[in-house]
């Protein structure tokens, strides 16, 4: 029988995972002789650690040190003259760095080249700015959203956040709903820190109706007038469930004879 | 009638309406609400709807308005971001005694479904709201009702505004 997880939180994960699901994987091909990538690999031998194809896209993988002078080649030799997107992917938890990648296209041959490197945390990248301008906003989203550095950049500053924000969203450790600067960030901003026990926190949980409330909610049929009191006395009661519901069974005492996950 | 009535309104045949300062003020507040030209997001779109010459605003003295010094109502029209609050609010600020705001759609009212560390949940944490209008995005019948809701409870309302319960962020 398959163990029993408590569904009353649905919305903080979901309850049921596959445990025999294995995530696709597009499959990766060799650089035939003779095609136009054979061409770019030649040219790219001095920078490239490892070179395929996926999705009849080239992937080349280089030093992060090099990425100047590999997509300087690329632009220069192979007429890569787009750079259609660079940003990074955060593996800190799994490799402990980050994976950096641009996204070059020759309009020409109607080729596209995906350069990746990695970078540890802490460590900075050089722009391409200089060979692509498209690049100017893209390192600058990426700066914003992970933090990473990018040397000779015209303008790093953040993009999207705020330029007095704190942390970088789209790191894996960063909360999907903030952390406490985040959630009070619009409060302290307009208000000041002493707003935050008036206005109170954020309310989440987008079923929650307090009974009480009649600023935010009209009691359809017994309308009262706004913001008035209706609870005559009565002390606020949070709703109860009963026991047997949260009961957590998982962590029940017992033998558990499958030790799968 | 009682004989020893006296019908004031008929006096003398001449053409007087008698009425209250309250009623008088309220209807030219309620007849010709302004709101800011403001759209934030899709909710905008259906706003733009609104003003246009199919549902046609104007045709219930609401006008848009493209500064904030001229206008009565602060329709806010879609999903506020954390960046953008400071702006929202500032725009409210310099909006002229009296003033209401209309929360549009579920973005503005509650975060909808961004629920995330980028979006004000509830467009209510820095501007009270007056009315609260469902959907996403919400038809523009839905703002047209919405207006009419507003305007009934100005009619409601004391002329005074100091006299008006309102949430307590307005004191701010």
């Amino acid at each position: 029988m398959r163990k029993y997880t408590p569904k009353d939180n649905v919305q903080a994960k979901s309850y049921y995972t596959d445990r025999y699901w294995v995530a696709p994987r597009v499959p990766r091909e060799a650089v035939e002789a003779g095609t136009h990538f054979a061409d770019v690999v030649e040219a790219m031998k001095a920078f490239a650690k490892e070179s395929y194809i996926e999705v009849g896209q080239l992937v080349i993988h280089i030093d992060a040190a090099e990425n100047f002078d590999a997509i300087k080649t690329l632009k220069e030799q192979c007429g890569y003259s787009q750079c259609s997107e660079q940003s990074a992917v955060d593996y800190l938890a799994k490799d402990g760095e980050f994976e950096l990648f641009w996204q070059l296209l020759n309009i020409k041959e109607a080729k596209r080249v995906r350069i990746v490197c990695r970078l540890k945390e802490g460590e900075a990248i050089e722009s391409i700015v200089p060979l692509f301008n498209s690049a100017n906003f893209a390192e600058r989203e990426m700066f914003d959203m992970f933090g990473i550095k990018v040397n000779n950049h015209p303008f790093l500053k953040r993009i999207l956040m705020p330029d007095d924000w704190e942390g970088h969203p789209l790191l894996k450790t960063y909360p999907l709903h903030g952390d406490e600067f985040a959630s009070w960030y619009e409060v302290d901003k307009i208000f000041g820190k002493e707003y935050r026990d008036i206005i109170g926190p954020e309310n989440r949980d987008p079923a929650r109706i307090d009974r009480y409330d009649t600023k935010r909610f009209s009691r359809v049929g017994y309308e009262v007038p706004f913001g008035a009191d209706i609870s005559e006395g009565e002390k606020e009661q949070p709703i109860e469930y009963s026991e047997t519901l949260l009961v957590d069974y998982n962590k029940k005492a017992g033998k558990q004879l499958d030790q799968r996950k | 009638m009682a004989q020893h009535q006296v019908n004031y309104a008929s006096a003398a045949g001449l053409p007087i309406a008698l009425t209250t300062v309250d009623h008088l003020v309220n209807w030219g507040r309620s007849n010709s609400l302004w709101p800011l030209t403001y759209g934030l997001a899709c909710c905008a779109i259906e706003m733009m709807a609104s003003g246009a010459s199919r549902y046609d605003f104007d045709r219930m003295g609401t006008i848009f308005r493209a500064s904030p010094r001229q206008a009565d109502v602060m329709i806010l029209a879609g999903t506020l971001s954390k960046k953008h609050a400071e702006f929202a609010r500032r725009l409210y600020d310099q909006m002229t005694e009296p003033k209401w705001v209309i929360s549009m759609g579920s973005c503005a009212n509650t975060g909808g479904m961004f629920n995330t560390y980028a979006t004000v949940q509830g467009v209510d944490r820095i501007v009270p709201v007056d009315i609260y209008l469902p959907g996403c995005a919400p038809r523009p019948e839905t703002l047209q009702y919405a207006l009419m809701m507003l305007q009934k409870k100005i009619r409601r309302e004391s002329a005074n505004m100091n006299k008006n319960t309102k949430q307590n962020l307005r004191l701010v």
